[in-house]
């Protein structure tokens, strides 16, 4: 095996990206982005823990350890990775079930996000959320109810009058559930639905197009200009959820494809590799690392305790005294703590 | 007898009714091309196409405003909600579009429109898609809202709502989709209904009465089965229909058995456990009591999603035999 130094791998280089599609926007996001050794090695062990964490996921739900409803990432990974390097930890994000990529990239733990898949106390939501219903600081869930259309023109209307400075992302992984896109809009070009506000397309499958184009609306928003959206095109390689197989409404061919052409992960490996960024066996060490990283967690999450019957009434209220609940019959009085 | 699962019975059931009449139609989320996503709807877009089964896009509050508004201009809609947690994004057009719409006219406007979809609690979905809406909807006047247990009443309950001039709002159990049931000869008829607001006696007893409804029925038979073997004779009604509810009938039991628990998986507060005390209070029934009635519901917390803290979140067939011993003092 041949040792090289650091000195051996290029620093950093400049990479062409696609040009993102514009709605009322004068300038767009830069096509020439510069990415660094240690920036490229971060976003791909990032994007390889959160591939290889759903597809633990996927084992676990088929052997049954982790129940109801699993929505996975992987194919995603681009997304939540590029965005979260276009802002900071102390901006506030907020999603919807497809949430266990950014339950990571916001700062919960392999370990944790497991723990709470298999419903232990060593859970992020202590085991009581699940899924769907993962927090942690400045991040707002996992939420499992989308309420598709609606509610989100009325937001685009609020946010623009008050000149709120939201990025409104919206992943477009082609399907709602079975359904297509063309399917289920009138229009499919989500990046211009906000109408008033500016908006970007973006190949949501390459991490260096989703960060620039998230500093691009990050910026524009921490300037006073309001509301921006971004629709990321991406694509999901699970069905819907674990109970969907994903081939009743769409080729495994295409999914194929996707999987050849265009994975998140593949294209940042290409790209480090053939700029001389990392070789082939740091790559494959981090693997490696990941792979443990991941077995460890899962380890820890399935032979964590279930959290205790004591805690079942806890956090109703938020700073109230301690109250009683009822128990499923009269004669059963629960504790609830804050 | 056959045998027939809770969702063939539904399949069954709208097929018979897409077929009579063709102003029935069906809408919603995947129920077409992805057959249903708990496949109740499994096989219907083959046959009936288009126009009679329509996808739509992930839009609860407009699609229900379009059924609401396809029922207003004579045609008879069955609206489904993926869970009926989701209705709460339509709520204000099951309630106020569909519901008062007939007083609000003075009957110059009829809504023969049915709301149908699973409620209640499944396994490991979590607090946001375990919620039970009997209480909310069976609050309101105008709504007809029915909870089927068997296969039979499944399949007899939503005909008679599809044929029903009123919106109806038809509470299903994702649990009780599988479930396999026998069914009676008549029961294969194509014009074979069941009259929603009158429960049924599922199991005859004299020293108590259980009433429940939906997937708590099997519990309650469960536990009946238990008791019997200590000598103590459970009477278990079904409900059937949770507005109009059918009084009466829990009344007659009660001033049988002289004892009254009712079983339930939604919350406790306002709901339809406490419906029932106060209504009994109110009647004949009230004299014939020799003890308080007792209310076994869901514990009065979100759902937690772990499952050592889910199945103690509902009530089980320890609880429901735990509180009739209670309640007969023994």
């Amino acid at each position: 095996m041949s040792v090289r130094s650091y000195a051996d791998f290029t620093t950093q280089a400049t990479f062409e990206i696609k040009k993102c599609d514009v709605h009322k926007l004068d300038e767009a996001p830069a096509t020439q982005v510069v990415m660094t050794r240690d920036e490229g090695l971060q976003y791909y062990r990032t994007m390889q823990t959160m591939r290889r964490m759903e597809l633990k996921a996927d084992q676990l739900y088929k052997q049954k350890i982790i129940r109801g409803f699993c929505h996975l990432y992987d194919g995603q990974e681009a997304c939540a990775v590029g965005i979260e390097g276009g802002i900071t930890l102390s901006d506030h994000l907020i999603t919807a079930y497809r949430a266990h990529g950014y339950t990571y990239t916001r700062g919960g733990t392999v370990k944790e996000i497991m723990a709470e898949l298999t419903g232990r106390r060593g859970g992020i939501a202590k085991g009581k959320g699940g899924s769907m219903h993962m927090y942690c600081k400045n991040f707002y869930g996992g939420n499992g109810i989308v309420g598709a259309q609606g509610q989100i023109f009325e937001t685009y209307n609020m946010a623009a009058l008050w000149k709120l400075p939201a990025i409104f992302v919206c992943e477009n992984n082609r399907y709602g559930m079975g359904t297509s896109v063309e399917r289920a809009s009138a229009s499919t070009d989500y990046y211009k639905r906000g109408d008033y506000i500016p908006g970007l397309r973006v190949d949501g499958m390459d991490v260096l197009c989703v960060r620039e184009a998230t500093r691009f609306a990050a910026d524009h928003c921490r300037s006073g200009k309001g509301p921006i959206l971004m629709e990321l095109q991406t694509y999901r390689y699970h069905g819907h959820s674990m109970s969907d197989p994903g081939v009743s409404y769409r080729t495994r061919e295409e999914i194929q494809e996707v999987r050849g052409k265009s994975d998140p992960i593949s294209l940042l490996k290409d790209r480090m590799l053939s700029n001389n960024m990392a070789s082939v066996e740091e790559l494959k060490e981090i693997d490696v690392e990941v792979r443990k990283e991941i077995e460890d967690a899962a380890q820890f999450a399935t032979t964590d305790p279930e959290p205790p019957l004591e805690e079942l009434c806890n956090h109703i209220f938020y700073n109230d005294p301690p109250l009683e609940v009822r128990g499923t019959n009269p004669w059963t009085k629960l504790k609830s703590v804050s | 007898t056959f045998r027939v699962t809770v969702r063939d019975a539904l399949n069954q059931a709208m097929d018979e009714e897409l077929e009579r009449d063709e102003r029935v139609f069906l809408l919603g989320e995947e129920v077409a091309q992805y057959d249903g996503a708990y496949k109740v709807s499994r096989g219907l877009w083959k046959k009936y196409g288009d126009k009679r089964i329509i996808d739509t896009p992930i839009t609860e509050m407009g699609f229900a405003g379009i059924a609401v508004g396809a029922a207003m201009a004579g045609l008879r809609p069955i609206c489904e909600f993926m869970t009926f947690n989701f209705s709460m994004q339509a709520i204000d057009q099951v309630i106020n579009s569909a519901a008062k719409t007939y007083y609000m006219s003075a009957g110059q406007q009829s809504v023969p429109i049915v709301f149908r979809g699973p409620n209640g609690a499944s396994a490991g979905v979590a607090a946001q898609h375990s919620q039970c809406f009997a209480a909310w909807y069976g609050h309101c006047p105008g709504l007809k809202v029915v909870s089927p247990w068997s296969a039979e009443d499944a399949k007899g309950l939503l005909k008679s709502a599809i044929r029903d001039d009123n919106p109806v709002v038809f509470l299903e159990n994702e649990l009780m989709y599988g479930v396999p049931f026998e069914m009676s000869e008549e029961s294969q008829s194509k014009d074979f209904t069941i009259p929603i607001g009158k429960a049924k006696v599922e199991r005859q007893g004299n020293h108590i009465t259980l009433v429940t409804h939906s997937r708590y029925v099997s519990h309650c038979l469960d536990a009946a089965a238990v008791l019997a073997k200590e000598g103590i004779e459970c009477e278990v009604i079904n409900l059937r229909t949770i507005r109009p509810l059918d009084v009466e009938s829990i009344e007659t039991s009660v001033m049988k058995t002289n004892h009254l628990v009712t079983v339930e998986g939604g919350w406790p507060q306002y709901g339809v456990g406490a419906e029932i005390c106060a209504r009994i209070m109110e009647g004949p029934a009230f004299n014939y009591l020799d003890a308080p009635v007792t209310r076994v519901t869901g514990v009065d917390i979100p759902m937690p999603y772990a499952k050592i803290l889910e199945d103690n979140s509902v009530p089980q067939i320890k609880d429901v035999i735990f509180s009739v011993k209670k309640t007969l003092n023994v």
